[in-house]
């Protein structure tokens, strides 16, 4: 099973509004999976539909290879983004409740919460009521009750929202726990660079519709900006001309120390090993280095069709 | 299936547990059972006496002011402006003038006080003036007041309904109607209660954000059923301890204070029938009405409550709570659903205020003639059904109009959650702006 999750040509409409447009993902089997876009493309609405708590108009979804259905939702966490909890209810009873309603059984679900609950240090709370724990660790709780009846497929929706930097890196820290044990993760943000050193994989929505979509390496190779930095020094006055044939000097700046900083654009059918030996017999190479688009310079390319400024002359 | 009885089991239980709950329960019955009880001790006790002073110019009524309860009457045969100064100086509560001309123009009587006029003591007065009047009258015009009084006839005509089954069974139309009210009210009573926890409870999920978690679990309509089906065992929880209680307090009343509750001694009789409900009309004030009256009304009472069946009482009472209960429940989650705070609720009560609202005013035209085409169409419209049935049944409906009456409830509660369901699925996921009718209409059209 190479996929765990397939959305086939998904399109929802809400009265004139197009939620949804022909999106199709495939969500490869434990791996991190970036679902990415801006606010209102239409994420939260692809995972409720793959949660099931709204229906497609049109379109088809196959968990595990066959066709999403009811007792699915047993095997999918998910962690949404408007996310609460009963304030008058403790913390412990809660969570047996939300266990219970995913299909775990009371006593498992039981001896699993105390697992948890002392891994976050949560246990001498449970018979307090919610809306006495601190907003952090209301947060964990949702985590646990996410994650507690295993299933093979989590989604969390702007996961790291309201958490605070030392709960960022402790659910970073178990995000990564659980795909070492196999579990397969959705993540779903508009805040591409929070995710994006973390995700294997990545589809780009925009508008209600797909626009990118594939592993990060591949996109990363077929997205190069092929911009690079160079600094270079002792060099002689023709070296603009060397290296004009093959690449466009973006910026040049002369530094204090006489090194000379620049910014070029290599030419699509010029390699890089080329441009470097062009230019060494003309100069001292002290660096030389490829610029890498951000996930969000690739989405403003994709949208906008060139890269953001601050790509082209790094300011 | 296993899941919605979790979430009835969480509802009933995260309620039942409450403070709150747990209060109202134990005083719920208390104030039942105090509004039954303190009357009687009022009545019982009020012995403060109204001191009425008699200026007769005629000198021809003052013989006749018999004192009567709590009324004392005083004859100053004295100028009425001295009598006023002894008013101002609060010798007296009120003053009675009858002037020399009262006789001819019993306009000219004029009855003064220095505080706000007690009525039923002006009542009693006027009353004692009224059949000396009548008589001292009859005289002038020689007719012996005797032969009249035998000509008056009154007339109380027995109600008698043919049963199928060719026995016949005697009508009290006025125990029937104050029982048809008593069901009706409580109706409204619980259904508003029991359907605004309903709606809290939406909404209270809604803004802690945690239906979403819910709704990946489990389906957006077995949450509602579970929370509407939860509330309505709290209800009958709550309904059924407030029934015991509440005749186990009157009853531990009744043999700590025998004396009070006693049927044989008419005074108490008289207010504790008055309590009941019932229109029996006699009033502390009014020495006429006799012990015969007053023993008949209570053997009444107890006769008809025996030829009202009260199982049957019972049995719809429960159906038809549980039938009102549940349509507008799924309507009150609906509307729970549909907003992000209380406020907002208003503008999507009225339709279901208005029916309800609309039950109980038409319950007064149902009484008078619970057999009436008015009657028949509330009491088969489920909107209207809950209430109206009940004023009715007390007075014996037939069977094929219950049948309607609950087929149509059943299916108008299975349409309205049908409905509700729809506005709900929708309206739980949706936050900020404040939605319009046209917007809900919307919501249900969406697949």
């Amino acid at each position: 099973m190479e996929h765990i999750l397939r959305a086939e040509q998904v399109s929802k409409k809400y009265d004139k509004h197009q939620a949804l447009n022909n999106v199709s993902i495939n969500v490869p089997t434990n791996k991190i999976f970036g679902l990415l876009g801006p606010n209102g493309a239409g994420k939260t609405t692809l995972i409720r539909i793959i949660n099931q708590i709204i229906a497609p108009d049109e379109g088809n979804l196959f968990f595990k290879d066959e066709r999403l259905q009811a007792r699915d939702i047993q095997n999918i966490g998910y962690l949404p983004e408007e996310r609460g909890l009963y304030k008058k209810m403790k913390v412990g009873e809660q969570a047996l409740y939300l266990a219970q309603l995913k299909g775990v059984k009371k006593a498992d679900a039981k001896r699993m919460l105390k697992y948890w609950f002392e891994k976050f240090d949560l246990m001498p709370w449970w018979n307090r009521k919610v809306e006495e724990l601190s907003k952090g660790m209301q947060q964990k709780v949702q985590f646990i009750v996410t994650v507690l009846h295993k299933p093979d497929l989590l989604i969390f929706d702007e996961p790291f929202s309201g958490f605070d930097p030392i709960n960022v890196n402790l659910l970073r820290d178990e995000i990564l726990n659980l795909k070492k044990n196999g579990t397969s993760i959705i993540f779903s943000t508009h805040n591409m660079s929070s995710v994006e050193e973390l995700c294997d994989h990545i589809a780009l929505i925009n508008n209600s519709e797909l626009i990118l979509e594939g592993s990060v390496g591949e996109i990363r190779k077929s997205h190069s900006s092929r911009i690079f930095t160079m600094i270079i020094s002792d060099f002689t006055d023709n070296y603009q001309s060397i290296l004009h044939p093959l690449a466009t000097i973006l910026k040049e700046s002369a530094q204090i120390d006489g090194n000379m900083h620049l910014r070029i654009r290599i030419n699509d059918n010029t390699n890089v090993n080329e441009v470097i030996s062009k230019i060494l017999p003309y100069a001292q190479l002290h660096g030389f280095q490829e610029v890498i688009p951000s996930m969000n310079d690739i989405f403003i390319k994709t949208v906008t069709g060139k890269y953001p400024q601050d790509i082209i002359n790094g300011d | 299936m296993n899941k919605i009885l979790t979430i009835i089991k969480r509802e009933y239980l995260s309620r039942v547990k409450k403070k709150t709950f747990i209060i109202m329960t134990i005083v719920g019955p208390l104030l039942m059972a105090g509004l039954m009880i303190v009357p009687v001790f009022i009545a019982k006790m009020s012995d403060s006496v109204y001191e009425i002073a008699i200026v007769d110019d005629t000198r021809l009524f003052y013989t006749e002011f018999k004192d009567g309860n709590n009324v004392k009457f005083t004859e100053l045969n004295v100028n009425i402006d001295i009598a006023l100064e002894l008013l101002k100086e609060s010798k007296f509560d009120a003053v009675l003038h009858i002037p020399s001309t009262g006789f001819h123009a019993p306009s000219s009587l004029r009855f003064f006080a220095d505080k706000a006029i007690n009525m039923n003591a002006k009542l009693f007065a006027e009353s004692i003036l009224e059949k000396e009047f009548e008589s001292m009258k009859l005289a002038h015009a020689g007719i012996d007041p005797e032969v009249l009084r035998a000509t008056q006839t009154k007339i109380n005509i027995q109600s008698i309904r043919l049963q199928n089954d060719g026995n016949t069974q005697t009508d009290y139309p006025e125990v029937s109607m104050a029982l048809g009210i008593f069901g009706g009210i409580m109706i409204y009573f619980f259904v508003f209660l029991f359907g605004a926890q309903v709606m809290r409870g939406v909404m209270e999920e809604k803004t802690n954000r945690i239906v979403e978690i819910i709704v990946s679990s489990v389906k957006p309509f077995q949450l509602m059923m579970g929370k509407i089906i939860g509330i309505a065992l709290v209800g009958l929880t709550q309904f059924s301890i407030w029934i015991i209680l509440t005749a186990t307090i009157i009853s531990g009343a009744g043999l700590a204070l025998p004396d009070v509750f006693n049927p044989a001694s008419s005074q108490q009789m008289n207010a504790e029938s008055g309590v009941m409900g019932t229109l029996n009309a006699t009033g502390s004030m009014q020495p006429t009405t006799n012990i015969e009256v007053n023993n008949n009304s209570l053997n009444q009472i107890l006769e008809s409550l025996r030829a009202i069946n009260i199982s049957v009482m019972i049995v719809s009472f429960i159906f038809y709570f549980l039938g009102g209960y549940l349509l507008y429940a799924a309507l009150f989650a609906a509307v729970g659903s549909a907003v992000d705070n209380e406020a907002d609720t208003q503008q999507f009560m009225l339709p279901i205020t208005i029916p309800m609202i609309f039950s109980i005013i038409m319950a007064q035209i149902v009484m008078t003639n619970p057999s009436g085409p008015v009657a028949f169409w509330l009491s088969i419209i489920p909107f209207t059904s809950p209430i109206i049935m009940m004023v009715r049944i007390p007075f014996g409906v037939p069977l094929i109009d219950l049948w309607i009456s609950a087929i149509l409830l059943i299916l108008g509660f299975l349409a309205t959650t049908w409905l509700a369901g729809k506005i709900y699925r929708t309206g739980i996921l949706m936050y900020g702006k404040k939605p319009s009718y046209k917007e809900l209409w919307k919501w249900i059209k969406y697949s």
